[in-house]
């Protein structure tokens, strides 16, 4: 990056320097997202782009998991805890032992459950928008999520048994060197590219980000539908101004931002492309006209084969 | 300014057809594959390769990137439905038992022996030991001998084995569950110990044998041999044998993490974790029974020779089961043209 930066400053152009420490910083964001991404190759030969799941999401759905599954538990128990209560002393024994296989069944098969069902992923994962899958892109089979999730044991369980074993001095240093040691296991997903656990290494699978997206209307017709595109005429420079970052800035702009936000961009695109403001003109409405004469442009040169990836880059 | 866009021309031509994939899909997902129509299948496979190939050409052509993620989204949602398993759960049981289970039970057969000698090589050793001299037992008893130790009358320790008449069958149910469960979370900690090289599964495997060859040493130093075997066998065959496997299944993958051989240690991995995740997954079925037996069958069961009965025909049912040559069965639910469909680049 400031090897790039003193090659513009030879140069002596204020505005590439700063453009060249843009570039490289977008370049440096662009670079840890595509570490993320991996390239599928389906049957028809199409290319897919799949995402692995940061360890912070993943960490996210199991908190979220862990709430659900203590919370149901708990449900559970103080119910039947209120009904054995109800039925005397004979009954607490056997309450006792049925909460202990409701535990242990509920803790090592809610997992298994839901990743073996439609959606490969459990209510956590679901609402973070991640899903198990095979690594090999095949289908994802039932030993698959078995052993993933017995592995679950050594990752979570075993660090916090070595947390809580508590006693006399002896048995907390034990403790404390057994967290060490567990917490290897806890912390796997962070040496390596794929962000495998354990169990994802033992069952061949990974955790990919993919979250539904929803269609939103096409931009470019809007200004079309409002039938304001005829006040505005830009001209090839004006329309040459910026390049496909920009575009996409301006998407999103346009997507979800407020409308403070859309008048100071609408402004800085006025000044720079010396647009005269005319009476009566809306911010939203230049901003979609120019939009679209952006993306026409854009796309008409990427067709020939010529990306303009963003303002800086002049060809 | 007054013409189209050719990207929005291309997507407006298409539109529908994602549309459609995407109703199929939800449906799909929230309700199963058995809500979709017959139409909706016959469509399916049309409408999926046209997302796939709609998402290559926008790619080239299209700048909008709303458009462009939503049909990543989109085809890869749809590649997981088209490809992925459409077995339903009875199917997967039915496999399980019928060939899985005891196919991975078989072909471990190595990893079992040695299991099997970690825990009753050390049951032997500390049984000698404590033969030869009961002082050892204090090493190696624990506290869920509770006061079945060398203090305690040769009485005393007769009446632990036959105890069952008091106990009410409610109590039964209750002491039946606290097995399983116990014994359960071991052998799952005995599978996912093995992924540390196998080596905590030993000492787990060899503990529990300790444990085991005391508490025989103690009743066989005052002459109860053979009841307390009966006491022992009448669920321990299946409990035991559980418990091995499941330590067979830890140093399967232990095994496979520390000796890739010929694979790379990725697949290495893979392929023991698949076919030691079901053994383990088998044995939480075999504590299940075992603790049946240990609960009822033994608290119920008060003649010796009944128990050993019941300890040789739970044996040669699990032998047979596992072990017994059959037909392989050559099952394959692969859903369209079978094959592992794709390859992946890095």
């Amino acid at each position: 990056m400031t090897g790039a930066s003193t090659a513009t400053q030879t140069r002596g152009s204020g505005v590439s320097v700063d453009g060249a420490r843009q570039r490289a910083l977008r370049k440096l964001r662009h670079d840890q997202t595509a570490k993320r991404e991996r390239t599928l190759v389906t049957p028809e030969g199409a290319a897919l782009t799949l995402t692995i799941g940061t360890f912070g999401e993943r960490a996210g759905a199991f908190i979220i998991d862990f709430v659900i599954q203590w919370t149901v538990v708990l449900v559970v128990v103080f119910s039947v805890l209120g009904i054995a209560a109800q039925m005397g002393f004979g009954a607490w024994n056997i309450a006792g032992s049925f909460i202990g296989v409701f535990i242990f069944l509920f803790r090592n098969f809610y997992f298994v459950y839901f990743e073996m069902g439609r959606r490969s992923a459990t209510p956590g994962k679901r609402l973070i928008g991640l899903r198990v899958a095979a690594r090999n892109g095949g289908q994802l089979k039932a030993n698959a999520v078995l052993a993933r999730n017995f592995i679950r044991e050594i990752e979570i369980g075993l660090p916090f048994s070595f947390l809580f074993m508590g006693g006399d001095q002896v048995n907390a240093w034990i403790g404390i060197f057994g967290f060490m040691w567990a917490s290897v296991f806890m912390l796997f997903p962070l040496f390596n590219r794929d962000r495998l656990r354990a169990g994802d290494l033992i069952a061949g699978t990974w955790v990919l980000h993919s979250p539904k997206v929803k269609l939103a209307g096409d931009i470019s017709q809007s200004s079309l539908a409002s039938g304001q595109q005829g006040r505005f005429a830009f001209t090839p420079a004006q329309a040459d101004a910026y390049g496909i970052h920009e575009l996409h800035v301006l998407e999103q702009v346009l997507r979800n931002a407020n409308a403070d936000t859309r008048t100071e961009v609408a402004d800085r695109i006025r000044a720079k492309i010396s647009w005269a403001r005319t009476p009566g003109e809306r911010d939203i409405d230049f901003l979609e006209a120019y939009y679209a004469a952006l993306r026409q442009r854009l796309e008409q040169r990427m067709l020939f084969g010529d990306r303009k990836e963003d303002k800086f880059d002049m060809r | 300014m007054t013409d189209v866009l050719k990207s929005y021309r291309f997507r407006e031509e298409r539109e529908a057809g994602w549309q459609a994939l995407e109703t199929i899909l939800k449906r799909a997902e929230s309700k199963g594959v058995r809500s979709l129509s017959d139409e909706d299948m016959m469509a399916l496979p049309g409408l999926y390769r046209q997302a796939v190939s709609s998402l290559s050409v926008a790619r080239n052509i299209s700048l909008d990137r709303n458009l462009v993620t939503y049909l990543e989204s989109l085809c890869t949602r749809a590649y997981f439905f088209v490809y992925g398993t459409r077995t339903t759960l009875n199917q997967r049981l039915v496999r399980f038992f019928s060939s899985d289970w005891p196919e991975a039970v078989r072909s471990a057969w190595g990893a079992t022996l040695l299991a099997a000698f970690c825990m009753f090589g050390m049951a032997l050793l500390a049984f000698l030991l404590c033969m030869s001299d009961m002082e050892w037992f204090w090493s190696f008893s624990a506290s869920i001998m509770g006061d079945r130790t060398p203090n305690a009358s040769t009485e005393y320790l007769r009446s632990t084995l036959y105890d069952g008449g008091a106990a009410s069958e409610d109590m039964l149910a209750a002491f039946a569950g606290r097995l399983f469960s116990n014994n359960s979370q071991v052998a799952l900690y005995a599978f996912a110990l093995g992924f540390a090289f196998g080596v905590p599964t030993a000492f787990l495997l060899a503990y529990n044998g300790a444990i085991l060859g005391a508490f025989c040493a103690l009743f066989f130093d005052r002459g109860l041999g053979y009841e307390v075997m009966g006491w022992l066998l009448i669920h321990g065959v299946t409990e035991l044998f559980a418990i091995v496997l499941a330590g067979a299944a830890g140093f399967l993958i232990g095994g496979a993490v520390a000796f890739p051989g010929r694979l790379s240690r990725l697949d290495s991995a893979k392929k023991a974790g698949n076919s030691a995740a079901t053994i383990a997954a088998g044995c939480v079925v075999m504590l299940f029974l075992a603790a049946l037996l240990e609960a009822f069958g033994r608290q119920l069961i008060n003649v010796d020779e009944v128990r050993y009965a019941i300890a040789g025909t739970t044996l040669l049912l699990w032998f047979g089961y596992f072990y017994l040559p059959r037909n392989r069965s050559n099952v394959d639910n692969s859903p369209i043209g079978g094959a592992d469909p794709s390859r992946l680049r890095p």
